[in-house]
């Protein structure tokens, strides 16, 4: 899928739980929101992409925010 | 036939005057009979309830007496003359007699008069069966007319045809001012009037114009109010009387009106809003009223059809091969490409019970969570933003409760247009006196119009909802508003500090936040000091706050706004959104979205997916599968091919339309169901017929969470209701669904579902129609949700910082443009365009202050080549005051206006709802159409070939079997 428009909708999510006082809780949300919207191949794509290019036009939020919680969003169940 | 077939008698009792709602009652005899009625009743009401009907001709029980007919006089002991029954309120221990012969005698006389200048022609009138009239003829006892018929009369005067639906025909008009007062009282418009003095006194719409000329929006209000021919649905006239008739609710917009379908046979002769449906109270629009011959247009695809690739003509098949053909391509599709390839896609127009049978073909059948609906692209933010701070995706009110607010805010919403028939409530309510604030950057009607006037209109720039917003708490917050004994009550104390801490900061004020909206300081003040502390504060909303890059941010500030006055739990306050189809709401509540399962439950939710196993028999997967802009990426990527489209048209009401058709294209075999050759199935393999809402049980859930039934007037035009043919597929693909009518789809709905678990069709029989919650709790349904406390225990504030969206004005693009619809067309238009509706809207236009036009030499009624990022299209241009400069407005109905072609991929944040709401453009004056539109010419053309090349040999099939 375009990466330029996964990087885009991560960030704007970023952005929105950034303005969250708990730093924490805004890293925390930001991978819940991610792990309960986007589909498994959307996700797997963001982290391959963030491995590969190193987190490149990923807000830092987000890349802190994957880093710190990056189990929650492995698939549980693999396609058959 | 099934069980739940209601055949209802057509005549509804007509009380004369409108019910009283008092606390105290009152007691009095009529006729010698004991009544009991409450205070402020009408004796004529008293009589009506107790089953004396007193003879009546200006009085019926949608509009408030008149007292000029002078047929309904009674004789009441103690009190000199013979007072009207209509306006007389009954007293406590009256005697009030009916009948005698001094009565009969008057009445006999006044009917005398109206006779003798009434054309005698009932035999052939249309109204013959029907005219109040000649019942009052009949009930007086009228056997001659003394005065003869040559003197002075209005026999002569003309028709009136110009309403492609209604005729009025004055000669046969007795003045009785029922249809002026249910154009002012029912419909708020103001169109009609009585012109003239003493005996050339005539109803007049505009100013003695033709109807079509005038103001009238066509709602049918008056037409059903005129008690004789004068105002007269053409269908009757042509058709003549209905013999029997069935409730159902309307197909189009998501306030739900309850219709009477009136019928002969399978033909339907006219719908007629029914007085018993609690979500429109006996009103309608021009839409539900009248433009319902959609359903039996010639355009109807009636032959299931396939063919290998879209470049091929359409070959007509059976349903076997149809649905064979399509299951086998599923499969081919999932062993090639991988399970999590196909998807499907459930309508919003379509019925809750197969909304739910759509899902639960692509949880079990496809064995995968890629289905979603159009409410993607129109509330899904509500659903993410109610979730979130209340604890339900949905509405808190029911249309009713507006009567009881004192002041109403309208957030991007056009309600007279959008939605119209909840418009004339709040109307009615605004004339008697409730506040008004409406935030949208068009001057739409609410903001002006006949007896209307918005005490606060801010004109925002397009896509400034949240800063707006915000400033409005920075009021509330900073001026000691807030309503501190609610929020330490009922909502989370943490989130509440974090979020007034945060709606403090200087630069959420009014001021600060002036030059990004666009609104004076001193009106954003204004405003949020009289939501905060005028009374019973309500919010309705649309699809102007949800369809923005911050659609969902822009949700949640609406309800921390609700919470911080106190403004929620009760009759007249709430959030509302105002839903765009008829079932929006419903098909969101029953699964469609691709990461919950019915009831808004996560599909990570092991408890929940385990209830849905067992039932089902099936394993469901854990994670979301895939959102409708995804499904597009995914099949650009290649890993997306197959696609169940059930009743949408994703290629003309999706944004980025060429991107879309590139996705469309790129997929092997898409499926589409409609009752109509639309813009997505050009693209397609597979073509099922669809069955219109005429043609099949079910229910819709209107946006007050209001479930009502759809009942099945006809048989399904190509054999099958939409249920029956996912059924049908599901078979073929494995797996097997044995239902015999949809009640048992709702049964297994509120099996399932705990907010459902009181719902049958033998209950909505009972009640008419129920608003979820319905269980143990709360068996007859919930009215007003969150009461004494939210559904989520607590509410949660959520901080809502503004974030400019992606799509600036430069140079290059210096107009921002949103885009709307208009009162007679409906959404893309499939059904509308298909009806006479279009003689108020044939075109889209672009609406553009004259400002901008003579800036860049644009003439009204000139073309306009409009060019975002994204593509560019032409359309005639309107000028108008009712744009702000800076901000042009189109709608969407007609496909070859390509208005999607402008529009481009930023979605909101949370729900990937397009920012349809947004584009920056430029506009410029052209002499012919874009590139694109030549494209779509060529291609429409073709694909419309190779439909009728299909119907053809469909057509000799028939003829040679």
């Amino acid at each position: 899928m375009d990466m330029n428009n996964l990087v885009h909708m991560a960030n704007k999510i970023g952005v929105f739980f950034e303005a969250m006082p708990d730093h924490n809780d805004a890293l925390r949300d930001i991978v819940d929101h991610l792990h309960k919207f986007w589909e498994p191949r959307m996700r797997r794509q963001l982290l391959a992409y963030l491995d590969s290019e190193n987190g490149k036009d990923l807000l830092p939020i987000v890349v802190e925010a994957i880093h710190t919680h990056r189990n929650q969003l492995s698939q549980k169940n693999q396609s058959i | 036939m099934s069980k739940y077939y209601d055949v209802l008698s057509i005549e509804e009792k007509d009380f004369g005057t409108p019910a009283h709602i008092s606390g105290s009652l009152v007691t009095l005899e009529i006729d010698g009979m004991a009544v009991t009625v409450p205070e402020g009743t009408s004796i004529m009401r008293a009589a009506a309830e107790r089953g004396v009907n007193v003879p009546k001709l200006c009085a019926t029980d949608s509009v408030e007496p008149f007292g000029s007919c002078r047929l309904c006089l009674v004789e009441i002991e103690g009190r000199k003359g013979y007072p009207a029954s209509c306006t007389t309120p009954v007293a406590p221990g009256m005697k009030v007699h009916t009948q005698s012969p001094k009565l009969q005698s008057l009445r006999k006389g006044v009917m005398e008069l109206y006779i003798s200048d009434h054309p005698l022609d009932c035999l052939t009138c249309a109204a013959n069966g029907d005219c109040e009239l000649q019942d009052m003829a009949g009930v007086t006892g009228l056997r001659e007319v003394r005065y003869g018929y040559e003197g002075e009369n209005h026999l002569n005067l003309k028709k009136d045809e110009s309403n492609p639906y209604f005729t009025f025909d004055s000669s046969k008009c007795i003045v009785c001012n029922r249809c002026v007062r249910a154009c002012a009282e029912t419909q708020g418009t103001y169109a009609l009037t009585i012109s003239g003095r003493g005996f050339d006194s005539r109803v007049s719409a505009g100013q003695d114009q033709p109807f079509m000329a005038s103001e009238c929006v066509s709602c049918g209000a008056c037409v059903q109010a005129c008690p004789t021919a004068t105002l007269q649905e053409k269908s009757v006239i042509t058709l003549g009387q209905p013999e029997h008739s069935v409730v159902t609710t309307c197909a189009y917009c998501g306030v739900g009106c309850a219709f009477k379908a009136e019928m002969k046979g399978n033909e339907v002769v006219r719908m007629v809003p029914y007085k018993n449906g609690l979500a429109n109270e006996g009103h309608s629009c021009v839409k539900g009223r009248f433009a319902w011959g959609y359903a039996t247009h010639k355009d109807r695809i009636l032959n299931p059809m396939i063919r290998r690739r879209i470049t091929d003509p359409w070959q007509a098949v059976s349903w076997d091969e149809a649905l064979t053909y399509a299951a086998s391509e599923f499969k081919r599709i999932q062993q090639k490409y991988g399970r999590d390839s196909i998807g499907g896609i459930v309508s919003s127009r379509c019925t809750n019970e197969e909304g739910y049978l759509v899902q639960k073909m692509v949880r079990a059948a496809f064995g995968n969570n890629n289905v979603d609906t159009c409410a993607r692209v129109c509330h899904s933010p509500t659903g993410y933003g109610l979730k979130q701070t209340l604890g339900e995706s949905a509405g808190t009110q029911t249309f009713k409760s507006v009567a009881h607010s004192d002041v109403i805010m309208v957030i991007g919403a056009n309600p007279t247009d959008a939605h119209p028939v909840f418009a004339s409530r709040m109307k009615k309510r605004l004339r008697e006196g409730a506040k008004l604030i409406v935030i949208d950057p068009r001057h739409t009607d609410l903001v002006r119009s006949p007896h209307v006037e918005a005490d606060f209109h801010l004109p925002l720039k397009p896509g400034t909802n949240v800063a707006i917003l915000s400033a409005l708490a920075h009021v509330i917050v900073t001026e000691g508003l807030l309503a501190n004994e609610f929020i330490a009550e009922r909502c989370e104390d943490k989130a509440f500090r974090q979020w007034r801490d945060f709606v403090a900061h200087p630069e959420n004020s009014p001021e600060a936040m002036q030059e990004t909206t666009g609104v004076s300081a001193e009106l954003v003040r204004g405003a949020a000091r009289l939501y905060a502390t005028g009374g019973n504060a309500a919010i309705y909303y649309g699809l102007g706050v949800t369809e923005h890059a911050q659609g969902s941010t822009a949700v949640m500030a609406i309800a921390n706004l609700a919470m911080a006055t106190g403004n929620i739990g009760r009759e007249g306050v709430g959030v509302n959104p105002l839903r765009g189809q008829n079932n929006v709401q419903g098909s969101c509540d029953i699964g469609s979205f691709p990461h919950e399962l019915p009831g808004y439950r996560h599909v990570s939710d092991s408890a929940t997916r385990d209830l849905f196993e067992q039932a089902w028999g099936v394993n469901i997967q854990p994670e979301p599968g895939l959102r409708i802009p995804n499904m597009f990426d995914a099949a650009l990527d290649g890993s997306f091919m197959g696609l169940y489209c059930q009743g949408e048209d994703i290629v003309q009401s999706d944004p980025n339309t060429q991107h879309v058709a590139a996705a469309l294209s790129a997929m092997e075999c898409i499926v589409v169901q409609d009752i109509f050759l639309n813009e997505t199935a050009m693209y397609a393999h597979v073509l099922l017929p669809g069955s219109s809402f005429l043609e099949k049980d079910g229910t819709f859930t209107n946006a007050e969470r209001r479930i009502s039934r759809v009942r099945k007037v006809m048989p399904p035009k190509a054999g099958f209701a939409d249920w029956e043919v996912t059924v049908e597929l599901a078979r073929r693909l494995g797996y097997p669904m044995n239902y015999t009518h949809p009640s048992e789809i709702m049964d297994e709905i509120a099996l399932l579902t705990p907010t459902f678990r009181g719902v049958s069709y033998a209950k909505l029989d009972q009640l008419g129609s129920i608003q979820w919650p319905c269980n143990d709790e709360a068996p007859q349904g919930t009215p007003i949700m969150h009461v004494d406390e939210f559904v989520r225990g607590k509410g949660k504030f959520i901080i809502t910082q503004y974030v400019a969206t992606d799509e600036k004005i430069t140079r290059k693009f210096p107009l921002i443009l949103t885009t709307g619809r208009v009162l007679s067309q409906y959404n893309v238009g499939a059904q509308t365009r298909r009806t006479e509706n279009n003689q108020w809207h044939e075109q889209d236009l672009l609406e553009i202050h004259p400002h901008d036009a003579e800036e860049r030499g644009i003439s009204d009624g000139g073309w306009v080549n409009i060019q975002s990022r994204s593509g560019e299209t032409v359309l005639r241009a309107k000028l108008t005051e009712r744009m702000q400069p800076g901000v042009v407005y189109t709608t969407f109905h007609f496909p070859e206006s390509g208005a999607n072609v402008i529009t481009t991929e930023n979605s909101d944040w949370a729900t990937n709802c397009p920012e349809y709401k947004v584009t920056a453009v430029q506009v410029m004056p052209v002499h012919e159409p874009s590139e694109w539109q030549k494209q779509y010419t060529r291609f429409n053309r073709v694909q419309h070939e190779l439909l009728s090349r299909a119907s053809q040999t469909a057509a000799t099939d028939h003829l040679s079997s």
